[in-house]
C-alpha cells in the first residue's frame, strides 16, 4: 500500500513540471506587453526598456523559465505586476473562502450524491427511482449561473433569508460562515450531485448483476447485506472517479461561482488579473489549481487502492 | 422407500423477454433421496440452471417466474415459504456452487469475511469459533496454509482453489443438499477431476445430497446414482447412472453419449456431435421438441410430445420410439 502511494507522488512530480511548463509558456506567448501594462499609456520606449531591463524580460525564455521554476521551488511565486506586491502575500487571505466552499461542495455533495443514487438503486424501477433520476437529469442539464441567479432572487432578495453578497469569515463565527456561503454551496452542490447520484445507480446496478451477488444471496444473505456489504464497495470505484472529476468541475465553476455570490476567493482573483492581465498572478493561480487537481487524483488513486484489493497488490 | 429430501413436482419456470415468453423448465419432476447424487444432464441452455436457481428461489422475477408446481423439501413447499424463511434455508440446509469460479468470490471481501458469512446468518457461534470452522473448512477442501488464505482476496487465489472456497462456503454450514452447477465446467481436465472428488468426498462425509448439474454425460458415471437427462426444458430420460450407459432409451441420451469422450470408451472411436441445432425456447418446434434432431423421429413424432413414462425395467423415459430404440441399441 504506501509503495503505491509512494509509486503515485513520484509520478505526480513530471505532470507537475509538464503543467508549470505549459503554464508559463502560455502566459509567455500571450497577447500583450506586460511592460506596457505597467508602464501605462504615456510609456516612452526608454521607460519600456528600463522595465524590461528591471524584470528580466530581456532575457532568453528558457532563462527566464528556469528563473521561475526556481523562485516557485522556494514558494516564491512571484510579484504582482498591478500592486507590487508578492503574491503568496496576496493568495493567503484568498484561499480561505474557496477551501471552505469547496470543501462543503464536496462533502454536501458526495452524501446528497450517494444516498440518492443507492436509493434508486434499491428502488430500481419505482416511482422513486423514476423521480430521483428526473431530478438528476434536470441537475446537470441547468446552467450554474442561472441556478445561482435564480436562488439570489428567490432565498436572498425576496425572502430575505441569505445575503445577497457578502462573506463572513470563519473568525467571525462558524455559524455566520456557513450562512454566508449557504447559497452557493447549495448551487454547487445539486448540479454535482445530480451526476454522483446518477453513477452510483447505474454502478450498483451493474454490481448487483455479478455472480458474486447470487453467491452472496445463496448464503441466505439479507437484500440489505447484499446491497450494503457485498456491492457498494465495488460500485465505489466509478463513484469515487466521477466525485474527482466534479471537484475538478467545481475548480472552474468557482470562477463563476466566487464572482456572481462576491466571495472574495481565488476564482474571483483569477478573472480580476485576466482582467488586469497581471500575468504573475495568472501563472501561479494556475500552477495552484494544477497542483489541487493534481492532489485530487491521487486521493482518488488512493481511494482506489483502498476499496479494490486488487489494485493494492 | 424413504422419503425423498428434495421432490420437484411439475416445475415451471418461465421468462418472459423480448423475444417471447421463454419455457426454461416445463413440467419438470424428479426426486432426490437423503445422501445420494443426482445428476441433472443436458445441452447449454436446456434449463440446468433454472431448475438449481428455482430450487434455490433465486429466479430473478421479472423477468422469471415460477407458475406452477411443488418443490418440496423435507416436506415442505419451498415455493409456500416466505422471503424470509427461504433465506433461512439458502446456505444453510442447501449450499449452491457455481459455474464462474473468477467471478463468484467478491473481489473486495477477504476469504474469511465471506466463508464465515454463512455461519454468522445461520449460528450463533462466537467470532472466534466461526474464525476456527472457517479454517478448518479451508484444510477440508485441501488448500495449503489455510491460516494465510484468511487474509487473501480471490485474485490471490488459482481458479481450482477458488471453486475449493466455493465448496467450503457451501458446505460451511452443513446442508442436507449441496446444488454444484457446472461446478467443473470453467475448470482444467485435471482440476475437474479433484474438485469432483472433493465435492464426493466432503458430501459422503456429511451424509448430504449431491445435485450435480453437467453438460458432460461422461462425469456423471463415476459420480451419481441416479441421472435425469434434460432437453428444451423437459426431462427426457431419468434412471440408475449405470443404466444410462448401458441402456439408454432416449435418442438424446445416445446422442449425448456418442458425443462426449469416455473414459471407457475404444480408442480411436470417433465423437458424434447430435446434429442440429439447439432449439429455440421461445419456438419450439410442435411435438417432440427434439423430433427435428432424431434418428428415430416417426409421424407421431411431429405432432404429440411424449411424456415421460415408467418403462418395464422402472427406468423412465419420454420418447414414442423407445422400445425400437432399446431393440436398436442392444
Ligand atoms: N434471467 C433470464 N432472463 C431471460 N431468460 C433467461 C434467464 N435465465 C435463463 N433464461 C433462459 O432460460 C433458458 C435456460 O437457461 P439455463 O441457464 O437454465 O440453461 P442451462 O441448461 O443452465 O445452460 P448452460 O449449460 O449454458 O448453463 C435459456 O434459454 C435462457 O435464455
Ligand atoms: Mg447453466
Amino acid at each position: 500500500m504506501w509503495r503505491y502511494i509512494a509509486q503515485r507522488i513520484l509520478v505526480s512530480i513530471p505532470v507537475i513540471i509538464m503543467v508549470g511548463m505549459i503554464t508559463f509558456t502560455l502566459v509567455y506567448i500571450g497577447p500583450g506587453d506586460p511592460a506596457a501594462i505597467i508602464a501605462g499609456d504615456e510609456a516612452t520606449p526608454e521607460i519600456l526598456e528600463q522595465i524590461r531591463a528591471d524584470l528580466g524580460f530581456d532575457r532568453p525564455f528558457p532563462v527566464q523559465m528556469g528563473d521561475w521554476f526556481w523562485k516557485l521551488l522556494h514558494g516564491d511565486l512571484g510579484t504582482s505586476y498591478f500592486s507590487r506586491r508578492e503574491i503568496t502575500e496576496l493568495i493567503t487571505p484568498r484561499l480561505q473562502p474557496t477551501l471552505s466552499l469547496g470543501f462543503q461542495v464536496v462533502v454536501l455533495s458526495t452524501i446528497i450524491g450517494i444516498t440518492t443514487g443507492m436509493l434508486a438503486a434499491w428502488k430500481a424501477g419505482s416511482r422513486l427511482d423514476r423521480n430521483l433520476m428526473v431530478l438528476a437529469v434536470l441537475g446537470f442539464a441547468t446552467p450554474g449561473f442561472w441556478l445561482a441567479f435564480l436562488t439570489i432572487w428567490i432565498f436572498a432578495v425576496n425572502l430575505g433569508w441569505f445575503p445577497v453578497i457578502g462573506y463572513s469569515p470563519i473568525q467571525d463565527g462558524l455559524f455566520a460562515h456557513i450562512h454566508s456561503l449557504f447559497l452557493p454551496v447549495m448551487v454547487n452542490s445539486i448540479l454535482a450531485s445530480a451526476f454522483i447520484s446518477r453513477i452510483t445507480r447505474s454502478a450498483m446496478l451493474e454490481v448487483l448483476r455479478e455472480d458474486y451477488i447470487r453467491t452472496a444471496r445463496a448464503k441466505g444473505a439479507s437484500e440489505l447485506s447484499v446491497f450494503l456489504r457485498h456491492a457498494f464497495r465495488p460500485s465505489a470505484i466509478p463513484v469515487a472517479t466521477v466525485i474527482g472529476a466534479s471537484i475538478a468541475g467545481l475548480a472552474t465553476g468557482f470562477v463563476l461561482t466566487e464572482t456572481i455570490f462576491a466571495i472574495p476567493g481565488l476564482g474571483r482573483m483569477l478573472v480580476d488579473a485576466i482582467v488586469r492581465r497581471d500575468y504573475p498572478i495568472i501563472q501561479a493561480l494556475l500552477m495552484v489549481v494544477a497542483i489541487v487537481l493534481i492532489g485530487v487524483n491521487l486521493i482518488v488513486d488512493i481511494l482506489y487502492a483502498y476499496i479494490d484489493p486488487r489494485i493494492r497488490y | 422407500m424413504t422419503e425423498p429430501l428434495l421432490k420437484v413436482e411439475n416445475l415451471q419456470t418461465q421468462f418472459r423477454t423480448e423475444g417471447g415468453l421463454v419455457k426454461a423448465v416445463d413440467d419438470v419432476s424428479f426426486e432426490v433421496q437423503p445422501g445420494e447424487t443426482f445428476a441433472l444432464v443436458g445441452e447449454s441452455g436446456c434449463g440446468k440452471s433454472v431448475t438449481a436457481l428455482s430450487i434455490m428461489g433465486l429466479i430473478p422475477n421479472p423477468p422469471g417466474e415460477i407458475v406452477s408446481g411443488k418443490i418440496e423439501f423435507n416436506g415442505v413447499d419451498l415455493l409456500k415459504l416466505s422471503g424470509r424463511e427461504m433465506r433461512e434455508i439458502r446456505g444453510s440446509k442447501i449450499g449452491m456452487i457455481f459455474q464462474e469460479p473468477m467471478s463468484s468470490l467478491n473481489p473486495v471481501l477477504t476469504i474469511q469475511s465471506q466463508l464465515t458469512e454463512a455461519l454468522r446468518i445461520h449460528t450463533d457461534l462466537s467470532k472466534n469459533a466461526t474464525n476456527d470452522r472457517a479454517v478448518e473448512l479451508v484444510d477440508m477442501v485441501g488448500i495449503a496454509d489455510a491460516k494465510t488464505r484468511m487474509k487473501q482476496y480471490p485474485h490471490q487465489l488459482s481458479g481450482g482453489q477458488r471453486q475449493r472456497i466455493m465448496i467450503a462456503m457451501a458446505m460451511s454450514c452443513t446442508p442436507q443438499l449441496l446444488i454444484a452447477d457446472e461446478a467443473t465446467t470453467a475448470l482444467d481436465v485435471t482440476i475437474q477431476a479433484q474438485i469432483l472428488d472433493l465435492m464426493k468426498d466432503v458430501t459422503e462425509q456429511s451424509g448430504t445430497a449431491l445435485l450435480i448439474i453437467t453438460h458432460n454425460l461422461g462425469i456423471v458415471a463415476r459420480y451419481a446414482n441416479r441421472v435425469a437427462v434434460m432437453y428444451a426444458g423437459q426431462l427426457r430420460e431419468v434412471g440408475e447412472a449405470v443404466e444410462m450407459y448401458t441402456e439408454p432409451r432416449h435418442p438424446y441420451t445416445i446422442g449425448l453419449l456418442r458425443s462426449v469422450p469416455r473414459l471407457d470408451s475404444e480408442k480411436g472411436t470417433p465423437l458424434a456431435p447430435i446434429a442440429g441445432e439447439i432449439p429455440d425456447l421461445t419456438n419450439l418446434p410442435s411435438g417432440c421438441a427434439f423430433s427435428p434432431r432424431c434418428g428415430w423421429a416417426v409421424d407421431k413424432c411431429f405432432e404429440e410430445s411424449p411424456l415421460l413414462e415408467e418403462t418395464s425395467s422402472g427406468k423412465k423415459v419420454a420418447c414414442f420410439e423407445h422400445q425400437s430404440v432399446a431393440l436398436n441399441v442392444q
